[in-house]
Parts: structure tokens; sequence; C-alpha cells
């Protein structure tokens, strides 16, 4: 943002306008940014699912549109459900039908507002970025239920109801996963986090020591369950429930859905790499080659992509869980893991420093 | 309290198991046919699309009568004396005019059973299966080329299509 804000000094009399209207238009327009390539990343997310999970199957996936490997297929896609009709079901609660699928995106895009894409590529690098992640993307549970009641179907409340106990449990093993790393930085800023990775590989969190090297993987696991993914895709388990919580839901604003989807993939990933790959941090210590050889925000989006790799990945890899087993897995295994890594890592952070 | 260990790590074998399989399956050659591109090669004795060889047809009407869905139509009548002798390419003489021989291609069910009693093989399932169109009616093929001679030469007596 403050870059932006510097930049918009070239324009003539910026300077002028006063000081809250400046940062109020640097803001908007690193939100657009933001948003602008939040939709274009998640165009091509669709496709690599899309061409990952054929491929695992032995299929081809999307060939035709645009010429080289379908890379056009997703744009005609959106096209597609822009143009559709938008239908209400006449029993849906009219006003929490319209207000889910937006409250849904918004709750998972503001969290990249504090996504660290480079040393100066942050929208606003809160001094609580890490609370503000956890905090916010939770909202979207609100979303996930309102679609659910609003919809006045028995698949969609279903779904609904499972969303919202899958992911306000899997909040808490995520969060105290996320607080070993926070432990150890000392600070809640993004930021702040990423600087105490830099150096090399063996300074990222993943490698550091063995707490944060379990906690990564427990963090891991519940944001799977906490942006309904497979194996913990119980809220829109398309063999049991229709399509759960967005099964009423057509054109745009089902899009909204399919589209928050992806923005959380690319939240959660981009917060594990910040945490524990080290964010825009190089891979290579600094003696070894050149600082700055590759720019952060290229290391960065290639960490994110490689973990939403991850996540399609298990997605073939493994089968739909059941309710109680993943309030097992939540609760008697998640759970009791992360507490014994916050702790093992508040000791680390008290006597080896 | 053991068990819950062994299950934890269980857990982690069969996951780390079941995605190297995944991973293995990234490399594998797809099996999908890019079909209107690419075409499959199909056996040379696939039950298709019907042809009849109409000049070799003698109009017995076998193929109609064993056919399970009626789908074949065989209009025939005795060729005259005075008209000179025809033989099918296996050397059967062909006593009747065949004016018209239409097959529904919509009606059949490509059992292959019609091909079976023709006397002089001249209707068989052919590999070809692309021959689809817009209108159903496309879908009746009429083989024969003949035209009625005896019939009445009334107005009723509409000509078949050739």
């Amino acid at each position: 943002m403050e870059s932006i804000r510097q930049l918009l000094q070239i324009v003539p009399r910026f300077g002028d306008l006063p000081q809250a209207f400046q940062v109020f238009l640097a803001l908007l327009i690193s939100c657009a940014v933001i948003l602008a390539v939040a939709l274009v990343c998640v165009l091509y997310l669709v496709w690599m699912e899309r061409k990952v999970s054929a491929h695992m199957q032995d299929r081809l996936g999307p060939m035709y549109v645009g010429g080289w490997h379908g890379w056009a297929q997703t744009i005609a896609d959106a096209l597609k459900l822009l143009l559709k009709e938008d239908i209400i079901p006449a029993q849906a609660d009219k006003i929490l039908y319209r207000i889910a699928p937006v409250l849904v995106f918004v709750a998972a895009f503001a969290a990249m507002v504090v996504l660290p894409f480079g040393e100066r590529s942050i929208v606003t690098d809160l001094n609580i970025g890490v609370l503000y992640v956890v905090a916010i993307t939770s909202l979207s549970v609100v979303g996930i239920i309102m679609a659910g009641w609003a919809s006045n179907n028995k698949y969609a409340l279903y779904g609904g109801m499972r969303g919202a106990a899958q992911i306000v449990s899997y909040e808490i093993p995520s969060a105290v996963a996320i607080m070993t790393v926070v432990i150890m930085v000392g600070s809640l800023s993004m930021q702040d986090i990423v600087r105490a990775q830099l150096g090399g590989i063996h300074r990222w969190f993943l490698f550091r020591n063995p707490f944060t090297f379990f906690a990564f993987f427990v963090y891991f696991i519940c944001s799977l369950a906490e942006v309904n993914r497979t194996p913990f895709d119980i809220p829109e388990a398309e063999s049991e429930l229709v399509a759960g919580y967005h099964t009423e839901y057509s054109g745009m604003r089902f899009a909204f859905f399919y589209l928050a989807e992806y923005v959380n993939m690319i939240v959660v990933a981009g917060v594990a790499a910040t945490l524990f790959l080290g964010g825009w941090s190089q891979a290579l210590p600094v003696s070894w080659v050149p600082n700055q050889l590759i720019p952060g925000p290229v290391m960065f989006t290639f960490k994110v992509l490689l973990l939403i790799f991850v996540q399609m990945w298990l997605r073939w890899a493994l089968p739909r869980l059941r309710v109680d087993q993943l309030m097992y897995v939540c609760w008697k295994v998640m759970l009791p893991f992360a507490l014994v890594l916050l702790l093992g890592s508040g000791f680390l952070a008290v006597y080896w420093k | 309290m053991s068990e819950y260990f062994r299950d934890i790590g269980r857990t982690v074998v069969t996951t780390y198991y079941s995605m190297w399989v995944a991973f293995k399956h990234l490399f594998t050659r797809s099996v999908t046919l890019q079909y209107p591109t690419v075409k499959m090669q199909m056996p040379e004795r696939t039950r298709a699309r019907l042809f009849n060889k109409i000049e070799d047809c003698i109009g017995c009407g076998q193929c109609a009568r064993v056919c399970p869905t009626d789908c074949i139509d065989i209009q025939t009548e005795k060729r005259g004396k005075d008209e000179p002798e025809i033989f099918a390419s296996d050397g059967t003489a062909i006593k009747l005019r065949t004016h018209v021989f239409d097959i529904d291609m919509t009606l059949c069910c490509y059992c292959g059973l019609c091909t079976f009693p023709c006397p002089t093989h001249c209707l068989i399932m052919t590999p070809s299966y692309e021959y689809s169109v817009y209108d159903k009616r496309d879908h009746v093929y009429h083989f024969a080329v003949d035209k009625p001679r005896t019939v009445k030469p009334s107005k009723e007596a509409a000509p078949t299509k050739a």
C-alpha cells in the first residue's frame, strides 16, 4: 500500500489531497490489484485442478478451448456462469440467500490483504496480521450456514450445519499450530515472521526445529478442513448431499462460492508458506547466491503453488472422512498434538534462544 | 493408548502410500482418445451400420423376417418373362425385382441376425459408426434402385426414392 501511495505521487497535485483520502485511494488501488490478481489466479487454479485431477486419473482434462491444452476453458466457463439464469427458490429466504455468497467470498478475499507477496508487495502489514487471518477466515462459516439455511433445502441445511461444525472445530488446532510459530518469532505481523526466516532454507520454520516441523503438518491438515477440501469436504459431499450448502445456487452466485473456495485455498497456502516456508525469502543462503536472485513475489507464488498442488494431490489420494471420524481427527488427534507442539516450541523459545 | 498411536501411524503410512500411487498416475500415459481428431481403429467385423449391396440382393426377404425390431422393409415383384435373366455375383438367379429395400437404422438393435440368412451375402454390417444426422428420417436408408413396373400406372404408386 505504501509503495502504491508513493507511486501515486507521480500524479500531479496528488500530494495536495487530504492525507486520509490519499491513504484511501492507495488502499482502493491495491485492493483492486489484489482482486484482479486473485481472480486471474482462480481461473488458472481451476484449470490446474482439472488438469491435475485428470492426469491423476489417466485422463487428459480440457484440451480444446483456446488451443494449447484447453487453457481458455475456465474463461469460457466463467462467461457461461455469468450468462446463466439466476434462480432463487420460491421458498428461500431471499435476503439471506443473496447475501451468503458475497459474505463467503468477502471472508476469503479479505484475508489476502495481509498476505506478504514480497518485501514491499503487501496491501497492509498489520501488526496483528496472523490473528486477523485466523479471525477473518472463520467468518466464512457465517456465510456457509447462511447459505444452507436460506436455501430451504434439507441437503443445503445439512451441508451448512456440517460446515459450521467442521470449520469451527478445526479453527482451534490450526490456530494452536500457528501459535507455535508466533511464539518462536514473538510477533504477529506477517512481515516480521518472514524476516525471522530470512537467510536460506535452513532458517525456514519447517526445517528449523522439530516442533514447528510437525506444526506445519498439523496446520496443513487443519487448513484443508477449514477450506472444505477433500478428504474433509463433508459440507459439500457430492455423494451424500447433492452439493451441500450451494445446492440451490446457480449462475453467478454459484460462481462466487466456487471463487471463494479457490481464494481460500490461496489464502491457507499463503499462510502456510509465510509461516513455515519462509514467505518471499530465498531458498539458498545469501552468501551462496546474489541476494534477490529470484524476486520475492515469484518465490512466494512458487511456494503457494506447490502447496496448492499438494492440496489437489491429496484430493485424489484420500477418500472422504465420515463426520465422526472428522471430529475424532480434530479433537483427539490434531488438538493434543498441536498443544504438545505449542508447549515444546514455547520451551525452545524460552531456553534455547 | 497403544491402539491410538498405531492408528495414527497407520494413517500416515497409508496416506503416503496412496499419495505415491496418485503421483505415479500423474505420469502414466493417459487413456483418453481425442475423439474427433483421433479415431479408434474399429475391428473389421464390428457390428455397426447395415449395408446392402442391392445388385446382389434377390429380394427373398429372409432378413426382414428374422429382424427382431422389424426395421427392414422389402417390397418386391416378379420380373417379367420378357426381361433378361440376371444373376447375383455368386450365380444365384434374381427372379424378383426389389423396388423397396428400406432399413430404418433408428430401430436397428445391431444384433446382426439379418446378415446370417442372406443367401447371397449381400446384407452386411459395416464398421462405420459415425452417421448421426439432424433429421430422424435421414436414418432410413433406401437401398433399392429399381422402379416397380407392373403396378397400376395410377398416381397412387408413388415412386420410391432411389
